[in-house]
């Protein structure tokens, strides 16, 4: 690791002006920068801490859904959702391990948006809205492909609001050894119609899995992906899976997803 | 009521106590006043040409205090192969030089070529990167699958190696003609063509080296993570440094697992010692868990043709096998040794097969080399022993629990000799077969399938009986065999003044637990506690030469050792008893701690005995010495020979290919068994490691020669929920013969055991769930092979 300068904000507004220096870097729980500083491919000269800001932080009930601050850690959400949107926090207990769920955050998954993490499969998948310091982004254009999204330079994710559904529930299909999602798939039921979303499986990072969307959407149930057949063209092919496995762990996840929603 | 104390105790395990608190004292623990940090530069690319190496502004760098490369020791010895294996037309296998740092060219990703020391490690890293940017190495095609290297002479490992192949072996040679006679007229024959994977030892505790040199006497010291500190102070003295064995200590502290990869010396052993010369300061090196990855010796990676002969009962007739195994780039220490004499020599099995020929192929790659691993050599041979026994019982439609029974040596037929060269001293596989099945419960298993299939789930069981040569090893068979070291060790008794007892072991704890089993064993012999004992191992200036802790030996050779050196001092006891009780030395005796004259009262305890060996103030000296140590060295007449049944359940996820082990099932004849609680530790770690090989590590070069699976996110270690709560008995007991414990040696069973039972309990279930064109997957057995092979 080389070394740098670390500040450590107690406002947005603060976090965003020290972001405007040279060669600056926001850092959340770390769980990606730091290794990857550890090994120096990466070498900010200024780590912005985003963990000291009160207003980024905490799971909040109101009008327009759940809102979670971007700067809390997984198993704070893991705790504190649980009664407001139990898929959600099942997702976010599920994450990595103690360690991981104690520092990481949703803020800083959703900006690294790795093509295997859990939590844009449940931003997509609730329709969530991305809250940043400039403005609020829809999931379904928050997500741009692995590791790239609408964010643009200096700016702060601050927030995500989800839309609570009638029923949801995130299916993870871990990859042998990493435990990232080999394939996850977040289902949640709305009034208006059911999302389905895909993480783990896509060269071009989580989607919607549309087709299973509108079968779901008039039969709420695991039989009615049966007879659907994923496309594997744009699938993930690696050590640990095929792109035609992937594209059938999509359809088995989904099923066991809709059978588990609650 | 079982033992409290002494052999057959579950005493806890002392060292635990600071190993679990942190207390523990590591080679990345020990701080030496001055020390520096050295950091090597590794190769990128799998093969190149080294056209220069970029030193001339790291050596200007803050803090940088010495930039070493090849070239700095093209003139000394290279780190030389432990056994010399000659091909089947007699040649002697191709030795190219293993240099302390890449010189002329590199030959795998992580070859390293180039180290700086300096004041801070940050320093050392900051001109490691400017070296590997101003290093210019001209890429050549790498060679990295062991058929392609064989068959292309223009591309080259080692420029003087044509074919890439080390040596051709068969073993046993004059079997050919007959094994192949037997195939022909064999009624049925089984092939199976399957890989043993590659595996990345993955040791908890890095490698790590501190050099010192003190320029007053001109003594050199090794701190180091070793599991046979005199082994590697003979390959640096003798070999490699041309150091005088005299002025070299070689200290291996606290080491946390070695599983075989901390046998071998390696190159930054070397170069921290000549970088403490140099600068005459202290020179600390510890590898990065990515280090690890790249320049461990790795293990396995064999390529294997299986086939068997047998009539259509299953009666075997012959086997004979086909390997390619893979030394990586160079040749680590005993790497030879594995893929022929641990593992040729055990193709026969526990079972009365009158034919057995094997040939093995060792090819060099542009990978890291390979040598022993937990098993060595041994796991090789079981898994293509059960796996094709199991494939012959599939297309003959027998039992594969009845034959294994009848092709089983039975008990009257020991001491018998195999047909690839050894002496089975004595067994009982009748016995733990049925053990395992009785504990793993093969009656109700119908039933339990029955339930998987209720929940969608595929459920199967797998067999693997299995026998090793360990209690390694005879030297004068293992000479005759090409080995150019001796294989038996050695152990020093100190009693003290105070009574209580030093003992030195040349075999080496790194999680064993041999201080506290040793401590038992002399305990139990002397009738003194087990407190009073204390273990001393890893640190040449202390013990006697001994060879150190692999090939699950330690107990059968190092602590008959240490047995003969007790029964000298209990003689010695006699002698200094029968001065000071004023008796004839015959007629004294030694039994619960107390040496006393037969038939009288008169008696002296064991302190008394020792405290007046160091206080002689009225010896008859001519006679009777002073003191109270005594040293013994013990060679093993044979191998021992662990053998057992291993069982297995696992349900398959049809949706998924997703493997469970439900259950495993151990059933163990090790001898005698000194600590049933760390025999059973060692039996889970040995099974966790053969469950991660089956279903989980995936050691993977690309075309390229880039690893793949270079850190956890991609290597898959197995984790406390991908093992189930083992079943584990080492109840059926056939002492070894030939050492005085007769005990065998457990620490490698599991990995042995395990692979084959796990991948026969998946094909298993596959069939019984229909998939009956599966008849092979390779080994890790992960989701998406399965997945595959069901869809294929």
């Amino acid at each position: 690791m080389h070394n740098f300068d670390f500040v450590k904000p107690s406002s947005i507004a603060e976090a965003v002006k020290a972001l405007s220096n040279e060669g600056a870097q926001a850092l959340s729980g770390g769980q990606t920068l730091t290794p990857t500083m550890k090994q120096r491919l990466a070498a900010p000269s200024v780590l912005v801490s985003l963990t000291g800001i009160a207003e980024m932080k905490g799971v909040c009930l109101g009008d327009d859904g759940l809102s979670i601050g971007a700067a809390t850690p997984h198993a704070v959400v893991a705790a504190e959702a649980a009664k407001h949107y139990p898929a959600l926090a099942a997702l976010a207990g599920g994450i990595g391990d103690p360690a991981v769920r104690n520092r990481g955050t949703i803020g800083g998954s959703l900006a690294n948006n790795d093509p295997a993490a859990c939590y844009p499969a449940a931003v997509l998948g609730s329709g969530a809205t991305v809250v940043t310091n400039k403005r609020k982004i829809a999931a379904d254009d928050y997500f741009q492909g692995m590791f790239t999204t609408a964010l643009e330079e200096g700016e702060i994710i601050t927030g995500v609001t989800f839309p609570v559904p009638e029923k949801a529930a995130y299916v993870k299909f871990n990859q042998p050894a990493s435990r990232f999602a080999l394939t996850g798939v977040f289902v949640a039921k709305f009034k208006g119609g059911v999302r389905v979303a895909v993480t783990g499986a896509s060269n071009n990072g989580v989607f919607r899995w549309s087709e299973g969307e509108s079968a779901l959407s008039s039969n709420f149930s695991g039989a009615a992906v049966a007879g659907l057949k994923v496309d594997a063209a744009e699938m993930i092919g690696d050590l640990h899976g095929t792109p035609e496995y992937r594209a059938h762990l999509v359809k088995v996840l989904t099923k066991r997803a809709v059978d588990a929603a609650r | 009521m079982p033992k409290d104390y002494g052999i057959g105790a579950s005493s806890k395990r002392r060292e635990d106590v600071r190993f679990l608190s942190g207390l523990g004292n590591y080679t990345d623990d020990v701080v030496i006043a001055g020390q520096t940090y050295a950091v090597f530069v590794r190769s990128t690319v799998a093969h190149g040409r080294i056209k220069s190496v970029g030193t001339a502004t790291a050596s200007a760098m803050p803090g940088v205090l010495a930039v070493f490369t090849g070239e700095d020791f093209k003139d000394v010895g290279g780190n030389p192969a432990g056994w010399l294996i000659n091909s089947r037309d007699g040649t002697p296998m191709r030795e190219p030089k293993r240099p302390v740092l890449a010189h002329g060219k590199v030959r795998h990703v992580g070859d390293a070529y180039a180290a700086v020391v300096a004041e801070t490690l940050q320093q050392a890293k900051d001109a490691a990167q400017v070296i590997a940017d101003e290093t210019e190495i001209e890429e050549l095609p790498a060679i990295v699958d062991m058929a392609q290297a064989l068959a292309d002479s223009s591309n080259r490992v080692h420029d003087e190696i044509p074919d890439n192949q080390c040596f051709d072996w068969g073993w046993i040679e004059d079997n050919r003609a007959a094994t192949e006679a037997a195939f022909k007229s064999a009624p049925h024959v089984t092939t199976l063509e399957l890989v043993n994977n590659r595996l990345v030892p993955n040791a908890m505790e890095p490698r790590a080296s501190i050099g010192e040199y003190f320029p007053g006497t001109g003594d050199y010291k090794l701190t180091t993570t070793s599991q046979n500190p005199h082994l590697t102070r003979l390959l640096i003295a003798a070999f490699v440094m041309g150091i005088p064995e005299n002025k070299l200590t070689v200290v291996a502290p606290d080491v946390g697992g070695g599983f075989g990869s901390k046998i071998y010396h390696y190159g930054e052993e070397a170069l921290v010692l000549a970088a403490a010369k140099k600068i005459k300061r202290p020179v600390k090196w510890v590898a990065e868990r990515s280090e690890s990855f790249l320049s461990d010796a790795h293990g396995r990676d064999h390529v294997t043709k299986i086939e068997l002969a047998c009539d259509k009962q299953g009666n075997f007739l012959a086997f004979r096998t086909s390997t390619m195994a893979n030394v990586g780039a160079y040749l680590s220490n005993f790497s030879t040794a594995t893929p022929t004499f641990l593992h040729g020599t055990l193709m026969a099995g526990p079972y009365k097969v009158p034919h057995v020929y094997v040939n093995v192929k060792t090819v060099f790659t542009n990978t890291a080399p390979v040598d022993a691993y937990r098993g060595a050599g041994r796991p090789e041979a079981t898994y293509s022993l059960e796996r094709v026994i199991d494939k012959m019982c599939r297309e003959l439609n027998l039992d594969p629990f009845e034959v294994r029974r009848k092709n089983f040596l039975t008990t009257d037929m020991f001491p018998y000799t195999t047909p690839v060269g050894l002496v089975y001293d004595t067994g009982n596989y009748q016995a733990t077969l049925d053990k395992a099945m009785e504990l793993g419960d093969v009656a109700g298993f119908e039933k339990r399938r029955v339930e998987s299939a209720k929940r969608g789930k595929l459920r199967g069981m797998g067999l693997s009986t299995w026998i090793e040569a360990c209690g390694i090893a005879p030297s004068n068979l293992v000479g005759i065999l090409g080995s150019r070291v001796g294989l038996y060790d050695a152990a020093t008794v100190r009693v003290n003044a105070t009574g209580n007892i030093s003992v030195m072991t040349g075999a080496h704890s790194h999680g064993q637990g041999h201080e506290t089993v040793f401590a038992q064993v002399v305990a139990e012999q002397l009738g003194i506690p087990e407190s009073s004992i204390e273990i001393v191992h890893g640190d040449t200036s202390k013990i006697p030469f001994g060879m150190g802790s692999y090939g699950s030996r330690s107990l059968a050779v190092c602590g008959t050792a240490m047995t003969k050196a007790v029964d000298k001092i209990i003689a010695k006891g006699k002698k200094i008893a029968a001065h000071m009780l004023e008796a004839a030395e015959g007629d004294i005796t030694f039994a619960d701690g107390k040496f006393s004259v037969a038939g009288t009262d008169k008696a002296k305890t064991f302190g008394e005995i020792a405290f007046s060996a160091y206080v002689p103030h009225n010896y008859p000296l001519e006679t009777l010495e002073p003191g109270l140590e005594e040293t013994a060295f013990y060679d093993p007449a044979n191998f021992t020979y662990p053998a057992g049944a291993y069982l297995c359940e696992v349900e398959v996820d049809a949706e998924t290919g997703k493997v469970e082990v439900c259950s495993f099932t151990c059933a163990d004849d090790f001898g005698n068994v000194m600590n049933p609680m760390i025999v059973e530790g060692q039996v889970h770690g040995g099974v966790g490691q053969g469950i991660g090989q089956a279903l989980l590590e995936n050691t993977s070069y690309d075309e390229n020669g880039q690893l793949l699976t270079g850190s956890y996110m991609d290597y898959a270690m197995p984790r406390a929920d991908d093992v189930p709560f083992y079943t584990v008995d080492a109840s059926c007991i056939t002492p070894c013969t030939h050492n005085p414990l007769g005990v065998k040696g457990c620490g490698e069973a599991g990995a042995i055991g395990s692979p084959p039972a796990v991948v026969n309990a998946v094909i298993d279930a596959l069939h019984r769930g229909g998939h009956t064109h599966v008849t092979h997957i390779d080994m890790p057995v992960s989701p998406s092979r399965v997945w595959s092979a069901m869809n294929a």
